[in-house]
């Protein structure tokens, strides 16, 4: 049979690998203020056009801008003659006049393909009750986990695994939106919370699967070590996981990704990524980490070594 | 066959056959039992173009408001939008004090905005005493009046001079019409708002006008003097015009406003979302090819992996999609972008459910289990996992929701809607469709070549 909890420490070294980057550098743009966080969490003013007939610079939108005191403008070229122009939100009189503005500055017509407004106060407390929305929904999941694994000692073991793995894809997804923001020119908007939030579910949705398998054979093979008990539940669970995860939500989402058009695609992009982490984190995060708990490991980790397991 | 799963096949056709019914593209609806429904797909803004705002309460933020005034504000919105003649428009409070509006098919929202948000308080305010002359430069300045003041602040002595700090006393507010129609002057041609009193608003305005006639009875909306006409004999018949050099869109928004009462709560606009109709008809496109190319893609490998079993879960995936797809016609349920993502995603926890079951089938024939026993175990060893982690994904849309229709969100909640139902049906799947048909293929299979059949 594979071994897979055996390099137990290499996954985690892996997956730090891949965290740690993207963390420090989402770090490091909270810090400088380069945050790539939407009008959703901040407010102010989002303007998507295509203009029919000419192409003005990036620098002559701003300026126009400038001239009806409009603040913090920023346009980003999105195709030919399209642009995204971000800025504080606009007034009302500006709101109503300013596609006629830009019509008129540039002689063209002007498509309003995407035109957002809103609020500083909504912004703000959107942040606050989203932060809510994922503490709620971790400490619901770590209680729901610990009621269905009630009949398993250390049923509250398999709940904080979960949450553990949990946090882990959540990281990888962050990690991945802070090099796409500096890439694509992702933002942070109620579209990447709801990824966020759906990767959460569907990260606990595979955990129970994995764990279900180690709490049937709990049951089974009572004399087995536990380390070889979860190796074996992972590896019976490894096929559905391969054709569950991989084969059709993942095509599913790799289609979205690849054909949904561009409001879609970064959406898609951080679910395939966020699931495919959440499948992978199963297996190779929780249950693992499961059996460091079991074996009581950290007490080894600072001794010279002597056991293979370390990495 | 077991009486059992006779019953439940009988129960899948008949659900089947109404969903088919829902789903059909002219499906007539429903016309007897006392039901009427038209079954029609919604398409939300980002699919279709047009306006989303969100109105809150424009109060201060510690103001506690009273329960039901923002019910009642909510449906003064509905009607004014319906009044703007805005077909297909949603009007929802969401949260304590907030209000979404959609418009689909708006592009241009300023105006409606400006209507719908607006209180549309009408008085007709006592100016007597103080000249005609006075009176007309007033027009167009806010003032203040006694209505919605205790008796004690209101009742101030009017002097001969008028001033914009001063109160003056309301006569007849909005509240007391009974009819608002738009119409023109014989005269001169311009458009006005005329007005019917109700019979209580009549009594008080005929004695009124009885008393002080050669005096100014000002007309106006939202505290600002839109005219300030003089009483020229007493009105008994409770009718009067409303004459501010209105365009027609403003003499028929007014009317509008002033039709379906004031607001009990000032509000405000604080977010606008406009999506152009172009976008909205390449994402919808986009969207619907993306999901026939992930659905073809998944049906082939099913095929070919689990072959028979797999079969058998393409025709129930293909259930689930057109049972799924009829609930959110049945309800309505507005399709939006990340709706369609939740949907392509419950497919994926339908299709886990089949294949939940099938891995723990093809176990138990190895492990040389009979056809039948394997079916039979590999079903009851895989239900654990599929309730409990099923139950798990609807935790989760349970707290999207929450988040999502607090804030207007529409996009949040549209996704965490399709996911959660998609999930629902995706459950009734696994517990009685692919149940069903396996024993029913089961029990019709003779060939002993199961690595053929089955995969294995």
């Amino acid at each position: 049979m594979i071994d897979i909890i055996g390099k137990r420490y290499y996954y985690f070294a892996f997956s730090l690998l891949i965290i740690v980057p993207g963390l420090l550098l989402l770090g490091y743009m909270i810090q400088s203020g380069h945050l790539p966080v939407s009008i959703d969490f901040t407010g102010g003013s989002l303007l998507e056009v295509r203009f029919t007939s000419a192409a003005p610079s990036e620098a002559d939108i701003i300026s126009l801008y400038d001239r009806l005191n409009v603040e913090d403008v920023k346009v980003q070229t999105t195709g030919q003659g399209s642009y995204v122009i971000r800025s504080s939100i606009l007034s009302e009189a500006i709101r109503g006049s300013i596609v006629e503005e830009l019509g008129k500055a540039f002689g063209t017509e002007v498509v309003v393909l995407r035109f957002e407004n809103v609020g500083p106060t909504i912004g703000q407390e959107v942040t606050r009750r989203a932060a809510q929305a994922v503490a709620v929904a971790a400490f619901i999941v770590t209680f729901y986990m610990t009621f269905a694994f009630r009949g398993v000692p250390h049923a509250l073991r398999f709940g904080i695994c979960a949450i553990i793995a949990m946090i882990h894809d959540v990281a990888i997804v962050f990690s991945l939106t802070a090099i796409g923001s500096l890439i694509w020119g992702w933002q942070i908007d109620a579209l990447f919370l709801t990824a966020v939030l759906t990767v959460i579910g569907f990260s606990v949705q595979d955990k129970v699967v994995v764990f279900d398998r180690i709490r049937e054979n709990t049951g089974v093979y009572r004399r087995l070590p536990f380390e070889t008990l979860v190796n074996h539940s992972i590896v019976q669970t490894l096929q559905r996981s391969i054709n569950t995860q991989l084969m059709t939500v993942e095509f599913m989402l790799l289609a979205l990704a690849l054909f949904g058009g561009v409001t879609l695609r970064e959406f898609a992009t951080i679910l395939l990524v966020g699931l495919l982490s959440g499948t992978y984190s199963s297996i190779f995060i929780a249950a693992p980490i499961l059996v460091v708990w079991e074996g009581r490991e950290w007490r080894q980790w600072f001794k010279p070594r002597t056991s293979s397991a370390g990495a | 066959m077991s009486q059992r799963n006779v019953y439940l096949l009988i129960l899948i056709a008949v659900v089947v056959a109404l969903a088919i019914y829902i789903v059909l593209p002219n499906s007539p609806g429903i016309n007897a039992l006392g039901i009427h429904k038209k079954f029609t797909t919604r398409l939300g803004l980002d699919l279709v173009g047009g306006v989303q705002a969100l109105l809150e309460a424009d109060l201060p933020p510690d103001a506690v408001i009273e329960p039901g005034a923002m019910d009642a504000a909510t449906s003064v919105v509905e009607n004014r939008v319906n009044g703007l003649g805005l077909t297909e428009a949603v009007v929802q409070k969401a949260g304590d004090r907030r209000i979404v509006v959609e418009l689909p098919g708006e592009t241009d929202p300023e105006k409606a905005l400006e209507t719908i948000q607006q209180t549309g308080l009408l008085e007709l305010v006592d100016f007597s005493g103080i000249p005609q002359a006075e009176a007309v430069a007033l027009v167009g300045t806010r003032i203040n009046t006694d209505f919605g003041l205790s008796s004690a602040q209101a009742t101030q002595p009017i002097t001969g001079t008028a001033t914009v700090t001063q109160t003056f006393p309301t006569v007849i507010t909005g509240a007391d019409l009974r009819s608002v129609n738009v119409t023109t002057n014989p005269q001169s041609g311009q458009y006005e708002v005329a007005f019917t009193l109700s019979p209580k608003g009549k009594n008080v305005f005929a004695d009124f006008t009885a008393k002080h006639v050669g005096d100014v009875l000002a007309i106006v909306i939202d505290k600002e003097v839109i005219s300030v006409p003089t009483i020229n004999q007493p009105i008994p018949d409770g009718q009067g015009v409303i004459n501010g050099n209105f365009t027609a869109e403003e003499a028929n928004n007014l009317a509008v406003q002033l039709r379906y009462g004031s607001l009990p709560i000032p509000l405000k606009v604080i977010e606008v979302r406009t999506i152009g109709p172009t976008l909205g008809i390449e994402s919808l496109q986009k969207s619907l090819l993306a999901g026939a190319i992930g659905f073809s893609i998944v049906i082939l490998f099913m095929l070919l992996y689990y072959r028979l079993p797999g079969l058998i879960a393409n025709i129930a995936i293909i259930m689930f999609a057109v049972i799924t797809f009829a609930i959110f016609r049945y309800i309505p349920v507005t399709l939006t972008l990340p709706g369609i993502a939740g949907f392509l995603l419950s497919t994926g926890s339908a299709l886990d459910a089949n294949i939940l079951i099938f891995e723990r089938m093809k176990e138990e024939l190895r492990g040389g289990k009979t056809l039948s026993q394997s079916v039979d175990l590999g079903w009851k060893r895989a239900w654990p996992s599929i309730r409990d982690s099923n139950i798990a994904t609807l935790i989760t849309c349970g707290i999207l929701f929450w988040f999502g229709s607090t804030y207007g969100a529409t996009i949040v909640k549209g996704f965490s809607i399709t996911l959660f139902l998609g999930v629902i049906v995706s459950l009734f799947i696994a517990i009685v469709v692919t149940r069903v048909l396996m024993d029913l293929v089961v029990a019709n299979f003779k060939s002993k070549d199961y690595p053929k059949w089955f995969g294995i």
